[in-house]
């Protein structure tokens, strides 16, 4: 009898194997970060802070390109499941190796690496973006806005839990994979959650449901991790919100796991 | 020497008109589970989601004065649009023809309810004083005015949706204006002049239906302000009152007057009949009259007790996702199974083999958007009625619109995914691809995620354009708002914004036709 941890090497060093040589992962990977880095510096171009009291985040401002990066964390994620699907290629990694749930936490735990990689590349770019642009923008010392910096807690916090937020919606992603096995299926379930409570959270003139829906979807409770300032008038503490998303990501993970035992490959 | 006959096969030749084609697009589709499955999930998200937004919104009629929730309905005007019809009016009966004349030579406004008001003097763009003849004081009522403005020099405006320019600039002691109004049957033509001695036609309306008697008169009224406060994510705005003042003199009424003298009223008073601030003094043929409101269409905003008829379909972008899914599966599964070598070659014209596919799922995407909104739209409004909540009028071909666009936009949106999808061959990249292009700009716009100009700007560029063919209430120069997507307004209008899916959809669907025929299967 082998001991555990050497079938989770393997099965690790397959799932390592097999992203690392599928040409899309690179270019995905690259995506991720020009997507939320050109997203990130539009938006701290747009944004700009009349003057004193404008009542806006400069860290929401400058990691705004996250709400597009996700897309091709999401697509990644989807793919490393979805993708063996396609294949028939599922087959011969069950038939390799038995234990189901271990091929999707060692799956899970590769995308979530390359994605820890990605992200944080993305998220200090973006962040060095919002420091060179927003102080032309307004956000000055007079006007109540220290330069960004990654030495200030709440700021710090908002970077490191937006690299969070997309490991946690790559887990979300590979746990509805699982669930519905088609890429494109999976792609829409996904965006289609994440996209979801913030219309409707528009739509809702009562302001409890309106917080409501803030606190309970992956998107807008994930985000609330950027937030630096009025942090007693969001629907949600940033660390708690982070949880939410971790919640549903979890969730997605459970369900796929047990479906991939349940199922048939 | 023999001569040989090349072989020809005895068998006749498969029917391959397009006919044909359809029937097998057609057949593939209805035969997959999972995409019919997904045209049901797409109309079933859709309502859902529609519902949900009068269900997760209240209001308690329990305003200062008790007042009860009917004093929130807007009357109507004569084409049966929302209407405000707020102004300080001092008239008299006019029997028959007639014509009425005055110079207006001055025209300041002020903030009402100073505190929060912001600082300057409070005369707005739209504030407007003048002459109208009106069908009656009643709210709503049919009217022609010619008038001077805040900021957009003199107008003609009737019924409350027409709007005519005339001279531009400010009114003041040095720069007067004359205005004047004569009415000869249904038409009332609107005259301007600068000196009282060289006239000039401003516009001539016609209203059909005008009773023999109206009310003519002198008028002043002044939209209220907002300040929009935006922050990432959110946006709020105040407002309040302003009060416009206007000074006439040299007033003329010429006609039958079966009364002969002035009264003054407060029409759709805000302030009430016996307001201190609104009101009207005469001197001889000199009138000092103040009046606060709007002579206007009615514009959604968001977050108002008052909501257009295509809230109900605020869930079609979930829908949207769904059909997309679909559409881009329509022909990457092919690929992935290795069908689209059976089909090529069965139907060697590949143009037309993607041609019936977009047939086949441009339709059936069609049919899902319109059953849809057939649902959506009058369980929501009935639900939004049984609130409380105000449903904007909009006539029947404006409902239509909606309705048959909410399926014209699936429909596009579909063949667009289905392009996409031929030429990446992935259903995954796909489907991202477009999902991210249409629905997420819109999502932004909407939740009001980025500030509006960036958001207008996005709608103007993207597929997401397409969502205004579901805008039903039309922007109004006339009347100040913001007019973001978010409120229901599109930059580009209805037709504008689905021209930009359409022109995107073509682009694509040119792209994949080349592709497929110069790639090998």
């Amino acid at each position: 009898m082998r001991p555990w941890w050497t079938s989770t090497a393997e099965a690790l060093h397959v799932e390592w194997t097999k992203l690392r040589t599928t040409t899309g992962t690179i270019w995905l990977l690259f995506a991720v970060v020009a997507l939320t880095v050109a997203l990130s510096a539009a938006s701290a171009a747009a944004v700009t802070c009349a003057g004193p009291g404008c009542d806006r985040d400069p860290a929401k401002v400058s990691l705004a390109g996250i709400t597009v990066g996700q897309a091709a964390v999401a697509m990644l994620a989807v793919l490393a499941v979805s993708g063996e699907y396609s294949t028939g290629m599922i087959r011969v990694t069950f038939a390799a190796m038995p234990r189901r749930t271990t091929v999707l936490a060692a799956k899970a735990a590769v995308v979530s690496g390359l994605v820890l990689v990605a992200g944080t590349v993305a998220v200090l770019a973006s962040v060095l973006a919002g420091l060179l642009i927003l102080p032309g923008n307004g956000f000055t010392a007079e006007n109540g806005y220290e330069a960004l910096s990654l030495a200030d807690g709440p700021v710090l916090r908002a970077a490191a839990g937006s690299v969070l937020y997309l490991v946690l919606i790559g887990l979300l992603s590979l746990g509805v994979a699982a669930v519905v096995r088609d890429a494109a299926a999976a792609i829409g379930i996904v965006l289609g959650l994440l996209y979801l409570f913030p219309i409707v959270a528009s739509v809702v003139s009562d302001p409890e449901w309106y917080r409501r829906f803030q606190q309970i979807g992956p998107m807008s409770a994930g985000l609330a991790v950027q937030a630096t300032v009025n942090l007693g008038s969001q629907p949600l503490d940033p660390w708690e919100g982070l949880g939410i998303l971790a919640i549903w990501a979890a969730g997605a993970l459970l369900a796929g796991g047990a479906l991939l035992r349940l199922r048939d490959a | 020497m023999t001569t040989t006959t090349p072989y020809r096969s005895e068998t006749r030749l498969a029917r391959d008109g397009f006919a044909q084609l359809l029937r097998a697009e057609w057949t593939k589709f209805r035969t997959v589970r999972g995409w019919v499955i997904g045209m049901v999930v797409a109309a079933l998200v859709t309502v859902l989601v529609g519902i949900l937004g009068p269900v997760g919104s209240s209001f308690s009629c329990s305003g200062p004065n008790g007042q009860s929730c009917g004093s929130h309905t807007p009357p109507l005007g004569p084409d049966g649009e929302a209407v405000t019809d707020s102004l300080f009016l001092v008239h008299q009966p006019l029997a028959g023809d007639g014509s009425i004349t005055v110079r207006v030579t001055s025209l300041t406004g002020r903030y009402l309810d100073a505190p929060g008001a912001p600082a300057g003097r409070g005369l707005q763009p739209w504030s407007k004083a003048g002459i109208m003849f009106k069908e009656s004081t009643t709210r709503g009522s049919a009217y022609a005015a010619v008038m001077v403005t805040g900021a957009n020099g003199v107008r003609m405006q009737h019924n409350y949706t027409g709007d005519t320019a005339g001279l531009p600039g400010e009114v003041s002691s040095t720069t007067p204006r004359w205005l004047r109004l004569t009415r000869s049957g249904d038409t009332i033509t609107g005259y301007e002049s600068a000196d009282g001695t060289k006239w000039s036609v401003v516009g001539t309306v016609n209203l059909a239906g005008l009773p023999s008697t109206v009310e003519a008169g002198l008028f002043a009224a002044s939209p209220g302000y907002t300040v929009t406060t935006e922050s990432f994510g959110s946006a709020s705005g105040s407002g309040g009152d302003t009060l416009a003042t206007a000074l006439f003199d040299h007033a003329d009424l010429q006609g039958t007057k079966p009364r002969g003298t002035w009264t003054g009223d407060d029409i759709g008073g805000q302030g009430g009949g016996n307001s201190p601030v609104t009101g009207f003094q005469q001197s001889g043929d000199s009138f000092t009259v103040s009046g606060t409101g709007d002579i206007a269409p009615v514009v959604a905003s968001r977050g108002s007790l008052s909501k257009t008829i295509e809230n109900g379909l605020v869930g079609a972008f979930a829908g949207l996702i769904a059909i997309i899914v679909v559409a881009t599966t329509f022909l990457t599964s092919e690929y992935r199974r290795g069908l689209i070598r059976t089909t090529l070659a069965a139907s060697p014209r590949r143009g037309r083999v993607l041609a019936a596919k977009a047939v086949v799922i441009g339709s059936a995407a069609f049919v899902t958007g319109l059953v849809t909104a057939a649902i959506a739209v009058p369980i929501v409004e009935k639900l939004e009625r049984d609130k409380g909540l105000y449903v904007f009028p909009v006539s029947a071909m404006t409902e239509l619109r909606v309705v048959a666009g909410t399926g014209a936009l699936l429909a596009v949106a579909a063949i667009l995914a289905l392009a996409v999808g031929t030429v990446l061959r992935r259903s995954a990249g796909a489907a991202t691809v477009v999902i991210v292009a249409i629905v997420l700009p819109y999502v932004f716009a909407v939740a009001s995620v980025l500030p509006s100009g960036a958001s207008q700007w996005l709608l103007r560029l993207t597929p997401a354009a397409g969502f205004a063919i579901l805008q039903s209430m039309p922007e109004y120069p006339q009347v100040a708002a913001a007019y973001t997507p978010a409120d229901g307004y599109f930059p580009l209008g209805p037709w504008g914004g689905f021209a930009v899916l359409c022109g995107y959809a073509a682009l694509a669907l040119v792209l994949a036709t080349f592709v497929l025929r110069r790639r090998d299967v």
